[in-house]
């Protein structure tokens, strides 16, 4: 019993200070003006919600986020970022204007409707957690899944990723380096 | 092991996603619009993983694994199109670049 409640609170220590760090990256994200910073930033936020993937016993869908956005996904937004050198940098214009004012509104209203709707409709609901075997959240599991119940977005998902590499190619690629007609400095 | 409920998941997932969504809205770097869509689509990633534990069922991380090559394709256009607007001497400013608007 007593095992069993110190093991309940090391998950909660372990989620508040996940929760907490993933928080914070976001909201880091969001503010620096220098867009290396920004991306280090997300590095923190993914890392942290690979640890709730844990905490979920998402065992795989955690390395594959480690591993495809701190990454991948991470290392192109930094080359990126290299690249352009201190044109990348996006300093804050000025006071905020009604827009920045409106914007915060609104993104406060949908985080206060999310609060209230999960409240609202959910509390008797949700509070009983099925039951999962060891064998949950394995790639063994996923695997099985992919290939058999979701295996049309399985092979979509291949399609998507080959036209985006295709996109990314023609989009990078140095041949059509004539100026715009009409571009705008 | 039991952990917080899904109910708290769903708030930071919620959180996650108006952090993101502020984020589209109120910076004029495309980089850190790009950095903000992923937010968005990680506090979602968050919320199909809780459900998918909440219910036992695992076709919730399969939706999480899609949604994250879709996040990938995503970058790799988004960053494209920054390299090409850059490569164009245009400036990185989402507010400037109104070319297409009628």
């Amino acid at each position: 019993m007593i095992v069993a409640s110190f093991s309940n609170v090391l998950v909660w220590a372990i989620w508040v200070a996940a929760a907490f760090a993933c928080l914070a990256s976001g909201i880091a994200v969001i503010s620096f003006t220098n867009p290396f910073y920004a991306s280090l930033s997300l590095i923190g936020n993914l890392a942290s919600l690979a640890v709730m993937y844990l905490l979920l016993s998402a065992e795989f869908v955690a390395a594959a986020q480690v591993l495809v956005y701190a990454g991948a996904v991470m290392v192109m937004f930094l080359f990126v970022t290299a690249y352009l050198g201190n044109r990348a940098d996006a300093p804050w214009a000025g006071a905020p204007s009604w827009q920045t004012l409106g914007a915060v509104a609104a993104c406060s209203a949908l985080f206060v409707e999310v609060i209230v709707v999960v409240g609202l409709k959910t509390s008797g609901r949700l509070s009983h957690q099925g039951e999962i075997d060891s064998a949950f959240g394995r790639p063994r599991e996923i695997g099985r899944l992919f290939l058999t119940d979701h295996l049309l977005a399985f092979e979509i998902t291949s399609i998507v990723l080959l036209i985006a590499a295709v996109g990314g190619v023609i989009l990078g690629s140095r041949s059509r380096d004539t100026p715009m007609k009409g571009a705008q400095q | 092991m039991k952990g917080p409920d899904v109910v708290w998941y769903l708030c930071v997932a919620g959180f996650l996603f108006s952090t993101g969504a502020l984020g589209v809205l109120i910076r004029r770097s495309p980089l850190i619009v790009l950095l903000s869509l992923e937010i968005m689509l990680n506090g979602a990633n968050l919320a199909l993983i809780a459900f998918s534990r909440h219910f036992a069922q695992g076709d919730g991380q399969i939706f999480a694994l899609t949604v994250m090559a879709v996040a990938a394709s995503e970058v790799v256009v988004g960053l494209g199109l920054i390299v090409a607007i850059a490569r164009q001497k245009l400036a990185l400013d989402v507010d400037k670049l109104s070319t297409l608007r009628g």
